[in-house]
């Protein structure tokens, strides 16, 4: 749960060793840094958001999956370098490593979902929550024991020298991660959109039990959904582990802050998501100057941000107006 | 060996107490909170300040934490608990761990070398271990009896009815919002309550001890003991305070990992949820109308019970 200090959340970029020019850099600085911030916490709040849109839960342990995924990614990608210090193996071993962390990220998700909140479907709706929070503690803890707690770095997988553009200094990682998130992103759009088994699940999200009739099979969408999540969840995890290290306790906050992300958006919509996340990575990345917030206290943001969100417009930006029924 | 026993007595009332707070919000009310580690955190630094700063006794800051950590609670309460239990869920997470920090920005070392309680001239020190296990479980017992009271009186029944729908329980002209925040608020101040005990036991108060891994485990021993179980609680409290406790009782500590106790309370939440969702003990069920009647003729164990609701 602790971050270590020198680890606090949007000390995005510190390769800005300019000074600054003048504030309208400085602040398009910490915009950039935002979007950058913002497209892994969308990564990572489509798994919230999809899980919640069919089962109506979150799933607790989402951060932690995103731990595994980091923690699997960086193995496997030392293992395929070896000593090898060419440039293009380099590229290819992390996106192979990506992909590998992707699909076992997929089948853990599956595997906890079956074992875990698959039993509980028609629980009231505190168990699920509690089995959830239990997963999160035993793929925390059980990372503790098998790695340590000490964090690793996961490094570039190619020359990390910063382009400066108008004042603004952006590094190729960022342009990475952008540039895989939005890959994802519209991936996802177009399985959810486009294809028969993401019109089943959009289905299921509507209406299990119609969904069903109409010859659904509503638990293998639910695996799917599990499996699509975690494995975005998996890559969100990788991207952000260049600038957060690796570490058993890294899920718990980054997922927590995608969870405001989805929450803004809107949870259980897809495109809420990825607009939430931007959203409160820019909020987070300039609000922190611009309000004068002390490092320590920059996770507060995202809190204050998801209280608001509630309680003016809890069904966030682009939800579905639905009415509570209470 | 007998000391160590005499460790997981103690720290098992105190956090029975925690236990005691997170039943009323969780088992009665059915709200999942999951700061509790900040109202203890509140209570545990009221008593640290006003014994080591203001020279005050320990015995006045037991209500000054109560009222502290219940306004806290208040004011955490009156804007989240008008959301739904997942939400709410994430809300005192991120809450519990906004009091950690900021006691962490207060003084990073906390506090340390705090007065400790005196009755009558007598001192509770740490090593008087008996004596200490008297005075927490005496508040233990008294918590114990007014939540008892409280679960079955009005106040009681109407948190249950919330706990088990709100609509309903709305339409019988119950105020849900007034019952949550006052079930919160209540839950807060025995945490805070909690607190006091910990910093006079071991006399420092440190930021790094309000995690919230202590809020999930306070969690675990309500679900484990049966939520909404007064004495399923105490009962969890002991089966945790003694799974902590377990390796450096039985001098396995270099064998057992520190991160097993966790993975243990982990597992414990998943497995009861699976095969036993109300708990060792189960859930005190209130009986009326026919259940009542045939329960009252036939079985005299089950009248007790029932003449109770």
């Amino acid at each position: 749960m602790t971050l270590p200090a020198d680890l606090c959340l949007n000390e995005f970029n510190p390769y800005n060793g300019g000074t600054p020019v003048n504030t309208f850099t400085v602040y398009m600085q910490y915009i950039i840094n935002g979007l950058t911030l913002g497209s892994i916490y969308a990564l990572i709040a489509l798994g919230y958001t999809m899980v919640y849109g069919i089962l109506k839960f979150i799933n607790f342990a989402h951060g932690d999956v995103l731990m595994v995924g980091a923690y699997i990614g960086l193995l496997t990608y030392q293992a395929l370098l070896g000593d090898s210090t060419s440039a293009s193996w380099m590229m290819l071993a992390f996106l192979i490593a990506l992909v590998v962390s992707a699909l076992l990220c997929a089948l853990l998700g599956m595997f906890i979902e079956r074992v875990a909140y698959k039993p509980l479907r028609n629980a009231n709706r505190l168990a699920p929550l509690l089995s959830a929070i239990g997963v999160s503690f035993i793929l925390s803890n059980g990372a503790a024991w098998v790695f340590g707690t000490q964090s690793r770095r996961f490094p570039y997988p190619f020359a990390n020298n910063p382009i400066s553009i108008l004042g603004v200094t952006i590094t190729p990682h960022q342009i990475l991660i952008v540039i895989v998130a939005v890959v994802m992103m519209v991936a996802l759009t177009f399985f959810v959109n486009r294809t028969r088994m993401g019109k089943a699940m959009r289905a299921t999200s509507l209406d299990q039990g119609t969904s069903e009739l109409m010859g659904i099979n509503v638990n293998r969408v639910i695996s799917l959904t599990f499996a699509i999540g975690s494995a975005l969840a998996a890559v969100g995890g990788i991207l952000a582990s260049f600038d957060f290290r690796v570490y058993p306790s890294m899920g718990t906050m980054t997922g927590l802050k995608a969870f405001v992300a989805a929450v803004i958006g809107g949870i259980g919509n897809i495109s809420g998501a990825m607009l939430g996340g931007v959203l409160l990575g820019i909020l987070e990345s300039v609000g922190a100057p611009l309000l004068h917030i002390p490092n320590a206290m920059k996770d507060t943001i995202a809190f204050a941000v998801l209280i608001i969100i509630l309680l003016v417009k809890p069904d966030g930006i682009l939800g579905k107006n639905e009415k509570e029924k209470v | 060996m007998l000391n160590f026993f005499q460790l997981i007595i103690i720290y098992a009332g105190i956090y029975a107490l925690m236990a005691i707070g997170q039943n009323c919000i969780t088992g009665y009310t059915g709200m999942l909170s999951l700061c509790h580690a900040g109202f203890f955190c509140i209570g545990s630094y009221v008593t640290a300040i006003l014994c080591k700063t203001f020279g005050l006794s320990f015995w006045l800051t037991i209500p000054v934490a109560a009222i502290a950590a219940g306004f806290v609670g208040f004011l955490i309460g009156v804007p989240t608990l008008r959301l739904k239990g997942d939400y709410l869920c994430i809300a005192t997470l991120g809450l519990g761990e906004i009091i950690r920090n900021i006691a962490t920005n207060l003084n990073p070392v906390g506090y340390q070398a705090i007065p400790r309680a005196s009755l009558f001239g007598y001192e509770f020190s740490a090593r008087g271990k008996w004596q200490f296990i008297a005075l927490v479980w005496v508040f233990v017992l008294v918590f114990y009896f007014l939540f008892q009271r409280l679960a079955h009186s009005r106040i009681g029944r109407a948190l249950n009815a919330v706990r088990e729908d709100e609509i309903a329980a709305q339409s019988n002209g119950i105020n849900v919002t007034k019952y949550k925040i006052g079930s919160f608020t209540l839950g807060a101040a025995v945490g805070g309550v909690a607190g006091c005990f910990m910093a006079a036991y071991t006399a420092t108060v440190n930021p790094g001890t309000f995690t919230f891994m202590v809020s999930v485990m306070v969690l675990c021993m309500v679900v484990l003991g049966g939520m909404g179980n007064g004495k399923g609680v105490i009962l969890g409290a002991f089966i945790i305070q003694f799974i902590s406790y377990f390796p450096q009782l039985f001098g396995l500590s270099s064998i057992i990992p520190a991160q097993a106790q966790q993975i243990i309370y982990g597992l414990i939440l998943v497995v009861m949820m699976i095969w036993r969702p109300q708990g060792l003990l189960g859930r005190d069920k209130f009986r009326y109308g026919i259940e009542k009647r045939r329960l009252a003729i036939p079985h005299k164990g089950a009248r007790k019970e029932g003449g109770r609701a």
